[in-house]
């Protein structure tokens, strides 16, 4: 009997990858290839869709031949992406009306403040789930129409199409200009600010809001459906999902069950918790999104605590600095000390996130004092993201009501030791990583899996988790209670930087 | 005795161009100086490009000796990056093999653990990573010195401390079972660190070949060895297969 897999793709903030998995959900191959990443002004965050596309032109192809196998092996593919990070494009031409916007954009501070004002934005919360923010696609796709010359009236026509990261490429994939599926699905459009959480259908309360022509939007399904075949890159391949890249590492940790709780460490970092059918609003600064929608089955809900910049920083501190020729090292330039030596790096590039929000707020180095190496700065940068991450965790505990026991962790970051220490000593719990490091990837494959019946049910899937690596707290509570009581003071002075202050 | 290799004595000629006066030249440059085509000496750029020993400036688009040229002495891969670029393949290999995986550096004498995946079967195991073993009587150890000969002399130099009845003390058995290692490109060890366990690891190589790490699994023996005590081929098989993919990522040729 042939093998039969299923493929994934992760279109990820800082690479995409392509891997497959067999039917145990072993790795059996992986592509991947990094993306520019494009800072033109302060704040500004742009990627170029044309050349992600490109890397899934080149990288399908790669895993495919690497593993030996042929494209009628492939059961199916999933698709999992970053969010929010916002692409409009001509539908005749396919040519994008400009750079992709990242999630981590802030340009449209300004328009989210003005949104702030109008009498009725209390009621976007409630329609959605999420906060006014930058982080959001709404904001984005409205400061385009209203930036780029001529582009409402080409939108208002049908003449340019909105997605994200998953659109874009479903689209290309099933035929681009001839005849490509415009789709998104629950998880991806629940990140928007325009979809309404308890229908799961765009919001016209929202468009209007926004003042977003409904034209541009694209279909929304489920996490699981039939989202068409590819034409282009390896035609035939049945995409029988497609889910955030957060969603789908949920998915892939198998947190199925009300309560089970997982954290991403990449490019940010995400805390996501699964509340079963239950819509659940946070009063402590979470979101509530989409947990995923299996194709013909009510969505499962979850909390979230998204933070905006940990791995970035990582790669800020290499690329714009210099003090390391790769990420990893990060971790070998920390062990160069024995602490941070008092030194706090609270990286509010993109404002901050969860649980604080405060877009206006910027990135600050304190605690400086001739006796700070870089060894002290990377160390900073490691615990920024521990820091980051006790106050999601410390969020979530207030809003379930529940003093969660251990971590569950995945991404890109949890290669790093002295960080997954560092993690499990600021929360007091043991961090738990699984067997796949690539969770984003292996819930988009679970996914799509399951929706072509390549995997029966979750009971099975919960089966394939297995624990590759825990680390135990080992930091003294007085010690903890004193460094998290710094951070806090440190997060506070980036609080209104990048606003004028009002005089007192 | 095959003469001088012409692209190598073209490339240590344009090191020491890089090496002199400004230090920043472009291709065309290059090339005019040791009156060499342009695709020639772009080749050669590319190639030592490849390998950290010249960089090329993003913005001039003119070449420089590159950073790893200063740090030629020390370890050239960073081991957290090793482990970075190795995670995906030992995750799938502990899936495979249903064994404990591990990644091994040489430190001082002895094998450095600085990746470890538990055996995937949720029973109580805690992290070793940074701990240290003995290279004389691990696979992966043996596996480290089987491809630098140095540590193998020092090694054999000094006393092979016997670990258990069949911990390999004698030097000249060393040898012999090094140079088996290197015939069949994976090592494998049977009770010769602890009593009832045995382990099985293969080189992890970097462009050119060069060894830079060792991944292996370790578990009963009972269960990775046949009836002589020999290593099961199909977890040989595995171990090599995840071994050869770490390699091709870090670029070694197939
Ligand atoms: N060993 C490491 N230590 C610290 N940060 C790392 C390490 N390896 C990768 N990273 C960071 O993780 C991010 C990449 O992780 P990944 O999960 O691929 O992210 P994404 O899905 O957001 O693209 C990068 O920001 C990089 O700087
Ligand atoms: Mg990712």
């Amino acid at each position: 009997m042939t093998q039969r897999y299923v493929m994934s793709i992760d279109q990820g903030t800082t690479s995409t990858r392509c891997i497959l998995f067999d039917q145990r959900a072993r790795l059996v191959s992986v592509a991947q290839r990094e993306q520019q990443q494009y800072f033109p002004q302060p704040g500004w965050v742009e990627q170029d869709a044309v050349e992600i596309w490109r890397n899934v032109d080149r990288i399908v192809p790669r895993a495919l031949a690497d593993a030996g196998i042929s494209p009628d092996q492939v059961m199916a593919l999933g698709i999992a992406n970053q969010r929010e990070t916002t692409v409009v494009w001509d539908r005749r031409t396919g040519t994008p009306v400009g750079r992709a916007i990242v999630w981590q954009d802030v340009r449209t501070e300004e328009l989210v403040r003005e949104f702030e004002g109008k009498p009725d934005a209390e009621t976007v919360r409630d329609r959605c789930g999420l906060p006014l923010a930058t982080y959001f696609a709404a904001p984005r796709l409205r400061w385009l129409l209203d930036n780029l010359p001529g582009l409402r009236d080409r939108a208002e026509r049908g003449d340019v199409l909105f997605g994200t990261m998953e659109t874009w490429l479903i689209w290309n994939l099933t035929g681009g200009v001839d005849g490509g599926e415009h789709v998104t699905d629950v998880t991806n459009a629940s990140r928007t600010l325009l979809m309404n959480l308890a229908t799961l259908a765009w919001d016209d309360e929202l468009l209007s809001f926004f003042d977003i022509p409904k034209r541009m939007l694209p279909e929304i399904k489920p996490s699981t459906a039939d989202f068409g075949r590819t034409k282009r890159v390896v035609p035939g391949l049945r995409i029988a999902a497609a889910l955030g890249d957060q969603h789908a590492a949920l998915f892939g940790q198998t947190c199925f069950a009300r309560g089970e709780t997982k954290c991403t460490y990449g490019t940010g970092s995400f805390l996501l918790m699964n509340t079963g059918r239950e819509l659940v609003r946070s009063t402590h600064g979470l979101l509530t999104t989409i947990g995923y929608q299996l194709g013909g089955e009510p969505a499962v809900y979850a909390l979230e605590g998204p933070i905006a910049v940990t791995g970035s920083l990582v790669q800020w501190i290499r690329d714009s600095l210099g003090l390391i020729g790769s990420a990893p090292e990060i971790e070998t330039l920390a062990r160069t000390v024995d602490d941070n030596g008092g030194c706090y790096i609270v990286p509010a590039f993109s404002g901050l996130f969860a649980p604080h929000w405060h877009s206006e707020a910027r990135g600050i180095i304190v605690g400086l004092t001739s006796y700070i190496t870089k060894g002290h700065l990377a160390r900073a940068v490691l615990e920024a993201t521990g820091w980051q991450t006790r106050e999601v965790v410390d969020a979530m505990n207030a809003d379930s009501g529940l003093t969660a026991s251990t971590l569950r962790v995945d991404g890109g970051m949890t290669a790093n030791h002295l960080l997954m220490q560092f993690i499990a000593d600021v929360l007091d719990v043991p961090v738990m990583r699984p067997i796949v490091a690539e969770t984003v990837s292996l819930g988009a494959a679970y996914a799509a899996g399951l929706g072509v019946g390549f995997w029966p049910d979750l009971e099975g899937l919960r089966r394939n988790w297995h624990l590759a690596a825990r680390w135990l707290p080992q930091l003294e509570a007085s010690r903890r209670d004193a460094e998290y009581a710094n951070w806090q003071r440190a997060v506070e002075l980036t609080f209104g930087w990048a606003q004028p202050r009002r005089p007192v | 005795m095959p003469g001088p290799v012409q692209a190598i004595e073209r490339a240590a000629a344009i090191l020491r161009l890089l090496a002199r006066g400004s230090g920043r030249l472009g291709v065309g440059e290059i090339a005019a100086s040791l009156d060499l085509a342009k695709g020639t000496a772009h080749g050669i750029l590319r190639t030592l490009q490849g390998v950290g020993f010249v960089e090329q400036d993003a913005a001039t688009g003119k070449y420089q000796l590159g950073a790893a040229l200063l740090h030629l002495g020390t370890s050239y891969l960073d081991v957290n990056e090793l482990r970075s670029r190795a995670i995906n393949w030992a995750d799938a290999l502990a899936a495979r093999s249903g064994e404990a995986v591990r990644i091994g550096t040489p430190l001082e004498g002895n094998v450095m653990v600085v990746h470890h995946v538990f055996r995937p079967d949720d029973t109580l195991q805690t992290l070793d990573v940074g701990t240290l073993l003995p290279l004389h009587a691990t696979a992966l150890g043996k596996v480290l010195l089987a491809y630098d000969a140095d540590l193998a002399a020092e090694t054999q130099r000094s006393d092979l401390p016997s670990l258990t009845r069949r911990t390999v003390v004698n030097a000249a058995a060393l040898t012999r079972a090094l140079a088996q290692v290197r015939e069949q490109g994976w090592a494998g060890e049977a009770e010769e660190f602890m009593p009832g366990e045995a382990g099985i690891a293969a080189p992890i190589r970097s462009y050119g070949g060069l060894v830079v790490g060792a991944i292996g699994i370790t578990g009963p023996a009972d269960r990775l060895c046949d009836g002589g005590l020999r290593p099961r081929a199909d977890l040989v098989t595995h171990v090599s297969n995840a071994a050869r993919a770490v390699s091709r990522d870090l670029g070694a040729s197939r």
